[in-house]
Parts: structure tokens; C-alpha cells; sequence
């Protein structure tokens, strides 16, 4: 389906400050695909994100949301299609409970009560946070805060999926359950990180952006393979290709 | 800063008790909102010398929040951080209205005492019946039914934007505010100066935050309309529910019912 695909051509993103913050971005990212956005910071990861729904428009340069140009007449229908899932929960949970939060989106769309009622708790389901129903956001931990926006944005059913810093902030078995979930998605999934060793599980392609640039763009394992590419980036190998720490060995 | 995380989590708590179950947070937000404003229509358009007439309006306050469960110590602090005010409203009042009004024993009360106990009865009156309100309604489903009654919605969103960011306000300013006090160790910090920038930036950074949360709800398809899962009919029990208080209300304004209780009860005795 071509509906999937996110193409990025030409990209370039000057802040009204005068700050250069994407120079010429270009990719194109398939249906179904798994993509790592990783760079030191500053590096635009987050400026880019910020275009493919529409929030910021392009200086110059053109993207491309399946068929459809993103332009101000397509911006409704881009912005269902690509669910944005934000690096801080909080700036995402705005309403009183989790049922009115996860339900904002599916009533925006036009969908009746009972239709509402089922598919929040069916993605509540999905990110296994039923419990959470009838609490208000600010009373969840980190990780709890994290499905549930998560489920904020499924909700919505979405083709592309993309997430800034997903794992940012939680705790080991909060990330770990995070990583499960996310693996098991058929979305078309677009992610930014420094958890260099989730981009490692989860994506088989990597773009690096440096200083506004698409520095590389290929297999994830053979980006990281790369050390004289990764200094220049200002990143490292993730911690699983790295040697033991006390013995010095590799797996 | 410990007062404002505290003040949050006081609002937060309002926010809570909407979200319980009881015959009053069931009724249709309408009739509580409609009741609620017979109730503060009848306290305020009294005279300004009344003062005994407002008492017998305690019933309702009283019976709603132990009908709905609200905790009335809670309720109480609330509308007691909200007397000061009302305080400096009628302060002056005894100053310029000297005139003996009544007689209490050897004392002689002046009007202006007699106006400015008034001014103060009716802010606990009025202000307990709106905590009261959106503590067994939820501001959402109050904005809701503001608007269902015809309120124009560019207001009642913008109501509902005001609510929301009291939160992230006062949030941004508690982690300003407690980073400024955890370096300026028991001392003033710069005093003034450092408030100044402090406030700025927390201006700003409140405005980024806000642009974000925007951003949230623009990416899930938001067109300037608040919706609600719960929507509830105004039945025949909301009915009866705004018509017998607002009867009550009109009784109650026309007929000073504590003197009324009081000559009976003189009546009785003699």
C-alpha cells in the first residue's frame, strides 16, 4: 500500500532565529518499515520529526505522506495517518482521565460513543493498560504515562507511527516491556533515540543526521559497524556490540 | 516552592472528587449548572443590610456536597483561602457607613459591619456552591453543559484552555521556583532580581510548553471541539431537580425564613 510510504526530498529548515537547523534532508522510508533518526544533539532529529505531521513547514524541500503532498489542504488527513508519539508524556495526556485522553482522538474523527468506548479499550488493551481507565494521567508513573500515550496515538489508527525518544526516562523493565510492545507494531515506524542498543533491536535501517545533514543511511548493523563514522557523529556503538567491560571479550 | 506544588495538588484533588459516583454526579451537568446559578443569583441580588436572610441558603451547599461525598473539611479550607478576599472587598464599609443598624445587647452595630458580614457570607455562599459544582460535575462536563445551554463555544474552549493550563503553569513555576530555593541555600537567593528573569522565563517556557500540548492535540485531529463519552440526558429527574431547588431559592429570597423561624419559635414559647 502506497498510503505507507514517507518520502522526504530536499528538505531544508532555517528556525526564524536564523539557526540552519536541516540542510537538504532527503530519504524515503517504505511501507512497513522499522527506521532509526539517531545524531548527536542539535542534530535536527527532532526538527525533522516536527515536519512529517505538518507542525513545522519546510523552508524549502517537499515531503511526501503516501500520496499526498503534505500541504496545508492535506494536513487533517496526514496528521491521522502519522501518529506522533511526543518525548515527554506529559505534553501529550491533557485531559481529566485516561478514557477521555485516549478517546480525544477517535472523537475528533468523527466516531460515535459506543465505537469510541470500544476502541479505547481495545488499544488500552493492546498497550496493556486497562487498569489505568478511569485514573487521571498525572497520577501514573513514567512508564504507565508512556502506553497510555502510546494508546493516545493508536487510537487514532495510524499507518505511520513516529516516536520521539521512546525510551527516555524509563526504567529498565519499563523499557523492556516498551521494546515488546513496539516490536510486535506492522506500522510503519519512524523512531529517534540515543538508546543506541534499542535502534539495534528494533530497526534494520538507521539514518544518521549530523549537524542538519543525512550524514549515512543504511543497515543498522553496518552503521554502528562503522567507528570512524560514529566519532564523527559524536555517538558510540551500542553497549551489545561493544566487548565485556571486565574481561574485554566479545561475544 | 512546597505552597505551590501543594496549591496543585489541591486543585488536582478537585479534579478528582468529579470523577467519583453518586446520585449528584449523575444528574446531567445542565440541571447542577442551572441550579447553581438560581442559587448565586438569589444570594447576591439581596440588599446589602441583609445579613440573617443568607443563612437558610447553607441548605444547599450542605445537602449537595453530602449527597455527592465531597470531603466538607476540604471544602472548607478551600473557600477559606478565598475569605481574605472578600475581606478587603467590604473592609472599608465600616469605616464610611456609621450608622447604628442594629442592637446587639449594649452594642450598637453599624451598617457598614452589617454589609461588610454580608459581603463575606455571600462569598462563602457563592464561592462554596461552584467548588461544590465542579466538585460533583468536573470543570470538562461543566464547560460542556455551559455550552450545551448556548454559551457561544469559542468561550467555553477557551475556559476549558484557561483550566488546563493552570496545571502547567503552576507546574513549570513549583520546578522554577524549587530550583531557585534549592541553590539560594536558606538565603533570599538575589532577592527581586533573580525573580524578575525567573518569571520571564517561566513565561516563556510555559508558552513552549503549551505550544507542545497544542501540538498534541492538533496531531490527533483536534477542530476546536471537546467531546465527552458521558453525555447525559436532561430527564425528568434534572427537571425536578432544578425546579424544586430554584423554588426553594425564590422562597428563601422573598421570605426571610430565619426570622420566619425565629418569630415561630417566640410564638411558641409565649
Amino acid at each position: 500500500m502506497s498510503h505507507h510510504i514517507v518520502e522526504v526530498k530536499h528538505l531544508h529548515h532555517v528556525y526564524p532565529d536564523g539557526t540552519v537547523a536541516l540542510r537538504d534532508v532527503s530519504f524515503t522510508i517504505h511501507h512497513g518499515e522499522s527506521v532509526a533518526v539517531i545524531g548527536a544533539n542539535g542534530a535536527g532529529k527532532s526538527t525533522l520529526l516536527l515536519h512529517l505531521n505538518g507542525y513545522l513547514s519546510p523552508t524549502s524541500g517537499e515531503i511526501r505522506i503516501g500520496d499526498f503532498p503534505l500541504t496545508r489542504k492535506t494536513l487533517p488527513e496526514i496528521r491521522r495517518t502519522v501518529g506522533m508519539i511526543f518525548q515527554d508524556a506529559d505534553d501529550q495526556l491533557f485531559m481529566p482521565t485516561v478514557f477521555d485522553d485516549v478517546a480525544f482522538g477517535p472523537f475528533n474523527l468523527g466516531l460515535s460513543g459506543e465505537e469510541v468506548k470500544l476502541r479505547v479499550k481495545d488499544v488500552l488493551e493492546q498497550v496493556g493498560a486497562t487498569h489505568l481507565l478511569g485514573k487521571p494521567p498525572y497520577h501514573l508513573s513514567g512508564g504507565e504515562k508512556k502506553r497510555v500515550a502510546i494508546a493516545t496515538v493508536l487510537a487514532m489508527s495510524p499507518d505511520i507511527l513516529v516516536m520521539d525518544e521512546p525510551t527516555s526516562g524509563l526504567d529498565p523493565y519499563a523499557r523492556r516491556q516498551l521494546l515488546g510492545l513496539l516490536r510486535d507494531f506492522h506500522h510503519t515506524r519512524i523512531f529517534t533515540s540515543h538508546d543506541l542498543d534499542m535502534v539495534l533491536e528494533l530497526c534494520e535501517r538507521t539514518i544518521i543526521l549530523h549537524q542538519g545533514r543525512v550524514k549515512a543511511d543504511g543497515p543498522t548493523r553496518r552503521i554502528f559497524g562503522d567507528d570512524a563514522l560514529l566519532a564523527e557523529c559524536r555517538l558510540e556503538k551500542p553497549f551489545s556490540m561493544q566487548g565485556c567491560p571486565v574481561c574485554g571479550s566479545r561475544k | 516552592m512546597r505552597a505551590i506544588d501543594g496549591a496543585v495538588a489541591d486543585l488536582k484533588r478537585l479534579d478528582l472528587l468529579a470523577t467519583g459516583d453518586s446520585v449528584m454526579h449523575r444528574l446531567d451537568a445542565r440541571a447542577k449548572v442551572l441550579t447553581t446559578l438560581v442559587f448565586i443569583i438569589s444570594v447576591v441580588s439581596f440588599g446589602r443590610y441583609e445579613f440573617t436572610a443568607l443563612f437558610p441558603f447553607f441548605i444547599y451547599p450542605v445537602v449537595a456536597a453530602s449527597l455527592a461525598n465531597l470531603p466538607g473539611g476540604y471544602l472548607i479550607k478551600k473557600i477559606a483561602m478565598v475569605i481574605p478576599f472578600a475581606f478587603v472587598v467590604g473592609m472599608l464599609n465600616p469605616l464610611f457607613d456609621r450608622q447604628p443598624m442594629a442592637q446587639l445587647g449594649p452594642l450598637a452595630v453599624s451598617g457598614g459591619w452589617i454589609s461588610c458580614a454580608s459581603i463575606i457570607v455571600r462569598a462563602v455562599l457563592t464561592v462554596g456552591a461552584a467548588f461544590i459544582l465542579v466538585g460533583m460535575t468536573g470543570f470538562l462536563s461543566v464547560c460542556q453543559a455551559l455550552e450545551r445551554l448556548g454559551t457561544p463555544k469559542p468561550f467555553t474552549v477557551q475556559l476549558l484552555f484557561l483550566y488546563r493550563y493552570i496545571f502547567v503553569l503552576t507546574e513549570e513555576g513549583a520546578r522554577a521556583s524549587r530550583a531557585r530555593e534549592l541553590r539560594s541555600c536558606g538565603r533570599k537567593g538575589l532577592g527581586l532580581s533573580s525573580f524578575g528573569s525567573l518569571i520571564g522565563h517561566l513565561l516563556i517556557r510555559t508558552w513552549l510548553r503549551a505550544e507542545r500540548i497544542h501540538m498534541a492535540m492538533l496531531a490527533r485531529g483536534f477542530t476546536g471541539e471537546f467531546h465527552s463519552g458521558q453525555l447525559t440526558r436532561f430527564g425528568a429527574r434534572e427537571l425536578f431537580f432544578v425546579l424544586g431547588w430554584s423554588a426553594l431559592f425564590v422562597i428563601l429570597r422573598l421570605e426571610n425564613a430565619a426570622s420566619f423561624m425565629g418569630r415561630l419559635l417566640a410564638g411558641l414559647l409565649t
